[in-house]
């Protein structure tokens, strides 16, 4: 094929309003090869106090991912959809934020936002069926956890650009924050993923995407969801910086997820980063892995567990002994047992409270709604025939 | 800074202030009043929206306050949730009322239900601009009545103006309201003029903006009650002139706000005449007028004459504009409705 070179020909060559090519794509261009830090050389440049407390909080997240798990099996916790295998992408996404940042997790997340500091009970209220959120978004920071997929993208974008919004309009009050939105490999096809990426690209908001590539949505291998060559490059098509990283590698992507933010909080743009990484336990508890990945596949991944490898690290450079070891699994232990006695504790919903918060007031028609189902319930509650009338 | 003070940027003119100019007033208005204000929206920057309803905004404002977004609705309204979870109030223009729908999963999962799911803590303060309805000669997707599916959604306030002082008022409401509001601007009544309007949307007496949930009675009468709004009150208003010939006084209810539904003044009016017609474009299978028949029946049923009617847009795809007068009450279908009032009995 000949391409005609068509520089030489008056008004072909350049646009005349600008709007032709517009930046170089290359520094945008993910390494197709995941960024990885364990048994490397860039491990060594982490505290050992950093390194303690990943550890720490791994070995928590698998137990408090096991113990959500046993809940469902007793029937406490409607549904679960684990993050075992995935505690890497977990943890970090939580250590790697500042107190004024804000994260933006899905149904997967729960770990994330317990690692970020909110009660168990409270990041587990959606999961029992209690109440649709049980923590205040502004006191941790941290946005309701999202069920419709992707759709959280576009939140973490407008509220990264709101933070910038009033920190032009009142220097005095900037808070430089960064939003930090969790997202699955599946959700990448949704069209608010592309919506919110390109509204991040365009409004040049400090957001940072982290895609969490476990290799299936429900029962839908990658290789159905998209035929890009990485997740990471779909960074390229909105002017944004594409990065890959082994997702069971905790210090690479506490490594790459830090420079991600810094690079976000400085102005810089927002960052997606793709995390390579594994569900070990089936979509939830309600679903049944077997049908659609074969068990082979799944010993496959076993071995490269995220937390199995970074204690393995940690005894190599001699961070980890039987003690330390023993000590951080009876943290784990107290609070599994701590979790059980919250649920002990834990009050039914009061039906009152399904009138509440629909609106800032509540209308004529709820409140005649409310009052309905008040007098039904007292009518039950004095064992009289509620059906009747 | 009230409304009264601040109205003069678009005052009235000798010919008359146009629903436009009442629009872009409140707009303009409520960005002066509170900087927490933003709009965005598809063209709403220095072509002033495809209807000039942001006319001038951005030049007043700065395209941060005004500011052209992506063609993406999804994204607008998502992003407009994110900055109001910030606590700025985003007025969202989706450019017509077919192209809001792919901001649809926004509006129903997160405006509509955050305060609830985050148990009161955090509500989204958006306001929803949608110009909607057709008589405006539109090609398909450029007319549709999508207020059923907003009214369906707890969460949302879901209110239209009829009149210029209302758009005025009812806009400004919306924006200071701190529960979503999708706000459905009737496109047919866009270039209508009224002499003085935003005068009257600042005199309202309490506050300095019109209260959402309330209808008014445009006309008062004794032999039976129109209940419409949005585009269809002039219509309504026709009819009720056109009644007076044949001797029957029609009272006509503006509902303005279609959530929260304002079942008091609604109920007096149809009980003061015995006999309703509602009166909408949109289809009637599953539409608002039938949860207003439904209402009025349940509360109205001893002082009826005759069963509740309803003069709707048919069950039909919005119709090709050179076919489109058929498809919209008109002021005969809303005469032939009150003739089949049961006179007689
Ligand atoms: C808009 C939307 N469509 C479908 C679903 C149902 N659904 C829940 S999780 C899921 C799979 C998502 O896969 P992925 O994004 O890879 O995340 P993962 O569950 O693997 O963490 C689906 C289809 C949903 N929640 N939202
Ligand atoms: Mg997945």
């Amino acid at each position: 094929m000949t391409i005609v070179d068509d520089s030489t020909t008056p008004g072909l060559a350049e646009p005349p309003t600008g709007h032709g090519p517009r930046r170089d794509p290359a520094p945008l261009l993910p390494d197709p090869r995941p960024v990885r830090v364990l048994g490397t050389d860039a491990a060594a440049a982490f505290d050992p106090g950093l390194l303690h407390e990943l550890h720490r909080q791994l070995v928590l997240g698998r137990r408090f991912n096991q113990q959500a798990t046993t809940l469902t099996r007793q029937g406490r916790i409607a549904v679960y959809p684990a993050s075992t295998g995935q505690e890497a992408c977990q943890v970090a996404a939580a250590m790697v934020l500042s107190s004024q940042d804000w994260l933006f997790p899905t149904y997967r997340d729960t770990l994330a936002v317990v690692a970020r500091g909110v009660r168990p009970i409270d990041a587990l209220t959606l999961m029992r069926g209690h109440a649709h959120s049980g923590y205040d978004p502004y006191t941790h920071r941290i946005a309701p956890l999202a069920t419709p997929l992707a759709t959280q993208a576009a939140h973490a974008v407008g509220l990264a650009h709101a933070a910038r919004l009033r920190a032009a309009a009142d220097p005095a009050s900037a808070e430089d924050l960064v939003a930090l939105a969790l997202v699955g490999d599946g959700a990448t096809s949704e069209g608010d993923f592309h919506e919110a990426l390109n509204f991040a690209g365009v409004l040049g908001a400090p957001v940072v995407f982290l895609v969490q590539n476990n290799g299936y949505a429900i029962s839908v291998p990658l290789a159905r969801q998209s035929a890009a060559p990485t997740l990471a490059h779909k960074a390229v098509g909105y002017g944004i910086v594409g990065r890959l990283v082994d997702g069971n590698d905790v210090l690479a992507v506490h490594r790459v997820l830090s420079e991600a933010v810094a690079h976000a909080r400085a102005g810089r743009g927002p960052v997606l980063v793709e995390a390579i990484t594994y569900r070990l336990e089936a979509h939830t508890n309600a679903d049944d892995a077997s049908r659609y990945r074969p068990a082979g596949e799944v010993d496959a991944w076993r071995a490269r567990d995220p937390v199995t490898l970074f204690e393995r690290h940690l005894r190599d450079v001699g961070l980890l002994d039987d003690a330390r070891a023993d000590a951080v699994a009876r943290a784990a232990e107290e609070l599994a047992a701590h979790i059980r006695a919250q649920f002990d504790a834990a009050p039914a919903p009061d039906p009152g409270s399904l009138f509440e918060h629909v609106y800032a007031q509540p209308t004529a028609q709820l409140r005649e709604q409310a009052a309905d189902l008040a007098a039904r319930l007292a009518l039950e509650a004095d064992g009289t025939d509620g059906g009747a009338a | 800074m009230s409304a009264t003070t601040t109205r003069r940027t678009t005052g009235p003119t000798t010919s008359g202030t146009t629903m436009v100019a009442a629009l872009n007033a409140a707009l303009r208005d409520a960005m002066a009043a509170d900087p927490a204000v933003h709009v965005l929206g598809e063209d709403v920057g220095s072509l002033g929206g495809v209807f000039r309803v942001t006319d001038g905004l951005s030049a007043q404002f700065g395209e941060r306050r005004c500011l052209d977004t992506p063609l993406a609705e999804a994204g607008i309204l998502g992003t407009a949730i994110g900055m109001a979870m910030y606590g700025l109030r985003p007025v969202v223009e989706m450019q017509f009322d077919a192209f809001a729908y792919p901001a649809f999963e926004q509006l129903v999962s997160h405006v509509a239900k955050m305060r609830n799911r985050t148990g009161g803590r955090m509500g989204l303060p958006i306001t929803i601009r949608v110009p909607y309805g057709g008589g405006v000669g539109g090609v398909e997707h450029h007319s549709d009545s999508s207020e059923a599916y907003y009214a369906h959604t707890p969460g949302l306030h879901v209110v239209t103006p009829a009149t210029v002082a209302d758009a005025y008022g009812l806009l400004r409401a919306a924006i200071a309201s701190d529960d979503p509001v999708v706000f459905l601007e009737p496109k047919r009544l866009y270039w209508s003029t009224e002499p003085d309007p935003i005068a009257e949307a600042g005199a309202t007496g309490a506050g300095e903006v019109a209260p959402i949930g309330q209808a008014v009675v445009r006309r008062a009468g004794t032999s039976a009650t129109l209940l419409t709004y949005g585009p269809s009150l002039p219509v309504c208003l026709d009819a009720a002139r056109a009644a007076e010939d044949e001797g029957l006084d029609l009272a006509v209810v503006d509902l303005r706000s279609l959530v929260p539904f304002d079942d008091e003044t609604v109920c007096a009016a149809v009980r003061a005449t015995g006999r309703a017609v509602v009166v909408h474009e949109a289809s009637g299978f599953g539409g608002v007028g039938a949860e207003i028949a439904a209402r009025v029946s349940e509360r109205c049923f001893h002082h009826l004459a005759a069963p509740v009617l309803r003069v709707t847009g048919y069950d039909i795809p919005y119709p090709p504009p050179m076919l489109e007068k058929h498809h919209l009450p008109s002021v005969d279908r809303v005469l032939d409705a009150v003739a089949r009032l049961q006179w007689e009995a």
